[in-house]
């Protein structure tokens, strides 16, 4: 690996900073800044990518330690361009780059990839946070053309947002702004913000008053046939979502992932930004296309609902938790199954694989943090980060408190509980990590808050689990991972037969189970019910999903009479 | 049956003759099936296919179900057992389903088959094996026969499956089959021969006398061992819109092992070539 830095020069003699890394002979990855950065903005992608390419950021002319030409004729599109193409045929003369660019860099870029001086020079581009001038043009004048209620929200979000770049078409007061520190004090609320060196801030502005508002006349679209993948963070301030992504009938070979994130993305999430980046280089370059890239192309004319996400199961080898995953399965996810029984996780992923595509078995003991580490490291490895983590293994204990023992405490809370903190902490932490977002889901109970005399240690693990999920979800907002509670109620699986009742004989326990088996198959509401309502909880990201009647009625006497629901608490559903 | 018990080597080679026409028949019908024939027009050919080769009476008339039908989805009447106009398509599954009485003699088979491939019926079919070894295995050791439901629907939720016997008239994963002595004329009444249903009429009288049944199902009256004489199994077993099933008569003498009365069967043969194969 080799760290260098070079001056080369521009079109019109202006002096480019461009700095180098990563191995030479790799693929060249060239990274463009915007407004108001310099090429550090990069440094967190730059150290990951250039494990593996040969990666290129320099300083756009007007910041860092390039040239600052004065006027703004200077800092014109085409002249950009130029400047891209100089570093391109300086750093990589034989063979096309990758770009990976953001804010006002994309603008440029874009610019780059669909006009004709780089055509045959730029083998894939990543875009962030800034649109194609000419695309955004369109954009304008269609929502503008048809204002229905939906296109004058977005021209409101994104007006709402660009007031700025009028701003800037004023004389002196941008400059004055930046002098003053006003504008620092506006951009330090934005998420991964930093102030820049004022030179560079006010240079820049000539970016705005050279290329804004200047093709008035209905300009010709600008296509690319170039492999383009969009990261639109959610929370961007200042590029709408919807600016950045309906683009598809200019640029036919697009992805566009959506990402929790704020328009700082390179800054705050470079492990996210690599990742996303590589594999569309990767892809780009002739090699397999990875899930998620996959599914950001969104191809194909009848996609299924879960269509390339991937979803993981503890507890997969019967009942809800395998009901789920060939509900999954069928609607069109890759599903690792996982059992403390590795035969029945087996049978599981192979059922799911005669519904949807090849799906993967694993056992797994869910109370074990060291196998469950194991697990995750073996996840991420063969299948990637996943998109939905399900954990469902639990077992039941019924029978008094005083009955039951240490020993039964112990086993109940390992599995319910721990199963749960290490399947959100291990599993869950590939979520957070992996920066494009997903679910966590947890299997609690309706008995987390109907109290029984019955049921006090399942109960009291289904209750932390409950509550464990409501606090994570507030945590996990900001990473746009969504924690869902699933209270199932009476549902009709082996888990009546498994329940072990404390304070009996082996045969009084086999009565109890058959006595339980016998009310659930009553009731008969069927774990692929229950898979269904968890699949649409899902995609309504709930924060607590009640899934029968029994369920939701107890959830709402929960709240409007507790003191009812206490005395039927009294009563032993399990009576000896 | 209960007032003969058909286990007579001379009454078996009857009895094996009929079931091998049957499954003949279905089998050589399967093969006629194309796109768009509907449930009617399969059964009317199996039927005409008995008729040509000497069946005079039926325990119950052709059966065809396809697609969904074959795993019983919402089967909430009996008379949605009867064929329908559904047509049967590229990859989808379908069950004859037949009982010819020749002679006095009768059988009751069941043939699950697709038409093209479908990796779920792929799936339930190769499992199916299980299920007839697992249930003469338990009748030989002498298990209750409501025990062996509950095996049965023990290895059901194992594979992951919907015990669909259950949706039979009265739950049956099996019953006995005997010799058709009624006087009644030949007539058929909602697809049943009015002469076999005698018989059985008249045997589930008798053997309630004993708190037996000659119906197998999941309550207390089939709680023993199986009465010797022949019963008609039908392990009926689904997975989503897929149904797949036998029906094949399983021999039990008088205080002797179980057995099924013919291994050259189409589905048995299927299982030998994928074991040969694999």
């Amino acid at each position: 690996m080799t760290a260098a830095t070079m001056d080369i020069t521009a079109t019109d003699g202006v002096t480019l900073r461009v700095h180098e890394s990563g191995p030479s002979d790799a693929p060249t990855v060239i990274c463009v800044h915007g407004y108001p950065d310099d090429h550090t903005v990069w440094d967190g992608v730059v150290a990951e990518l250039a494990l593996r390419y040969h990666v290129v950021s320099y300083d756009v002319r007007g910041a860092g330690e390039s040239g600052k030409p004065r006027g703004r004729q200077a800092y014109r599109l085409d002249q950009l361009v130029r400047d891209l193409a100089a570093v391109i045929d300086s750093v990589s003369p034989d063979r096309a780059v990758h770009l990976l660019a953001h804010d006002w860099g994309s603008v440029q870029a874009w610019h780059a990839v669909t006009g004709r001086r780089l055509r045959g020079r730029i083998a894939s581009y990543t875009s962030i946070s800034g649109p194609c001038l000419n695309h955004a043009d369109y954009w304008f004048r269609a929502r503008l053309r048809r204002p229905t209620p939906r296109a004058l929200r977005e021209l409101v979000t994104q007006v709402r947002s660009s007031w700025y770049i009028g701003f800037f078409q004023l004389p002196l007061l941008p400059e004055l702004a930046w002098r003053t520190g006003l504008t620092q004090w506006v951009l330090a609320r934005m998420e991964g913000s930093r102030s820049p060196a004022v030179a560079d801030a006010v240079h820049g502005v000539q970016l705005y008053r050279a290329n804004m508002f200047l093709q008035r006349a209905a300009p010709q679209p600008r296509t690319t046939e170039v492999p383009v993948q969009v990261l639109a963070p959610q929370r961007d301030q200042t590029v709408s979502t919807s600016l950045q992504t309906d683009i598809r009938r200019w640029v036919p070979n697009l992805a566009v992932r959506e990402l929790p994130a704020g328009h700082w993305l390179p800054r705050t999430h470079p492990q996210t930004v690599a990742r996303c980046a590589s594999e569309l280089i990767e892809h780009a370059e002739g090699g397999p296309e990875a899930r998620s890239l996959h599914r950001a192309r969104r191809i194909g004319p009848h996609r299924k609902r879960f269509e390339d996400h991937l979803v993981v199961i503890t507890g997969a080898g019967s009942g809800i938790g395998r009901a789920t995953a060939l509900e999954f399965a069928e609607n069109g996810a890759e599903v690792i199954a996982t059992d403390v029984n590795q035969q029945a996780a087996e049978r599981t992923a192979q059922l799911a694989s005669t519904l949807g595509p090849r799906a993967s078995a694993y056992p797994l003991d869910v109370s074990d943090r060291g196998a469950m580490e194991k697990f995750a490291v073996v996840l991420r490895e063969n299948h990637g980060v996943p998109d939905i983590v399900i954990n469902n293994a639990g077992i039941g204990v019924a029978g008094p408190f005083f009955d039951t023992t240490v020993a039964d405490w112990e086993r109940v809370i390992d599995v319910n509980l721990w199963g749960v903190i290490h399947g959100c902490q291990v599993l869950g932490g590939l979520l957070v990590d992996g920066g494009a977002g997903g679910t966590i889901v947890n299997i609690a109970s309706a008995a987390a808050y109907l109290p029984t005399r019955s049921l006090p240690a399942y109960a009291t693990t289904k209750a932390a689990v409950l509550a464990l999920s409501q606090c994570l979800r507030a945590e996990l907002v900001p990473a746009g991972v969504g924690v869902v509670a699933i209270c199932p109620g009476f549902v009709l699986t082996n888990i009546t037969n498994t329940t072990r009742f404390v304070g009996r004989d082996a045969e009084r326990e086999q009565a109890a189970r058959q006595r339980a088996t016998a009310l659930y198959r009553r009731r008969n509401f069927t774990a692929r019910q229950a898979a269904r309502e968890i699949l649409r909880a899902v995609e309504r990201n709930a924060p607590v999903a009640p899934i029968t009647v029994e369920a939701k009625v107890g959830l709402l006497a929960s709240r409007l009479t507790p003191a009812l629901l206490r005395k039927l608490a009294r009563s032993d559903i399990n009576p000896r | 049956m209960a007032s003969k018990a058909l286990t007579e080597p001379d009454d078996l080679a009857k009895v094996r003759e009929v079931q091998q026409l049957a499954y003949t028949a279905a089998e050589s019908v399967a093969q006629t099936l194309e796109p768009g024939v509907t449930e009617k027009q399969a059964a009317q050919r199996i039927r005409d296919y008995l008729l040509d080769r000497g069946v005079q009476d039926w325990f119950h008339t052709p059966f065809a179900w396809f697609g969904d039908r074959t795993a019983f989805r919402n089967f909430w009447t009996p008379l949605k057992f009867f064929p329908t106009h559904r047509r049967l398509e590229e990859g989808v599954p379908f069950i004859l389903d037949c009982a010819p009485v020749r002679d006095g003699y009768m059988a009751d088979i069941g043939y699950a088959g697709c038409l093209g491939t479908n990796p779920i019926y792929d799936q339930l079919i190769a499992d199916l094996a299980e299920y007839r070894e697992l249930i003469v295995t338990r009748v030989r050791e002498g298990a209750p026969l409501l025990q062996i439901y509950r095996d049965v629907d023990a290895l059901i939720a194992r594979h992951g499956y919907d015990n669909r016997h259950r949706v039979y008239p009265g739950r049956v994963i099996a019953h006995q089959v005997g010799t058709v002595q009624s006087r009644l004329p030949k007539f058929i009444v909602a697809g049943f021969g009015v002469r076999a249903l005698r018989t059985l009429v008249g045997d589930l009288i008798v053997e309630r006398m004993h708190h037996r049944s000659p119906l197998w199902a999941d309550g207390e009256i089939s709680n023993h061992p199986a009465t010797p004489g022949l019963w008609a199994v039908e392990p009926h077993i689904a997975f989503r819109g897929v149904g797949v099933k036998f029906e094949e008569i399983l021999v039990v003498p008088p205080g002797g092992d179980a057995y099924w009365l013919d291994d050259d069967l189409p589905h048995v043969r299927r299982w030998q070539q994928a074991a040969a194969a694999s």
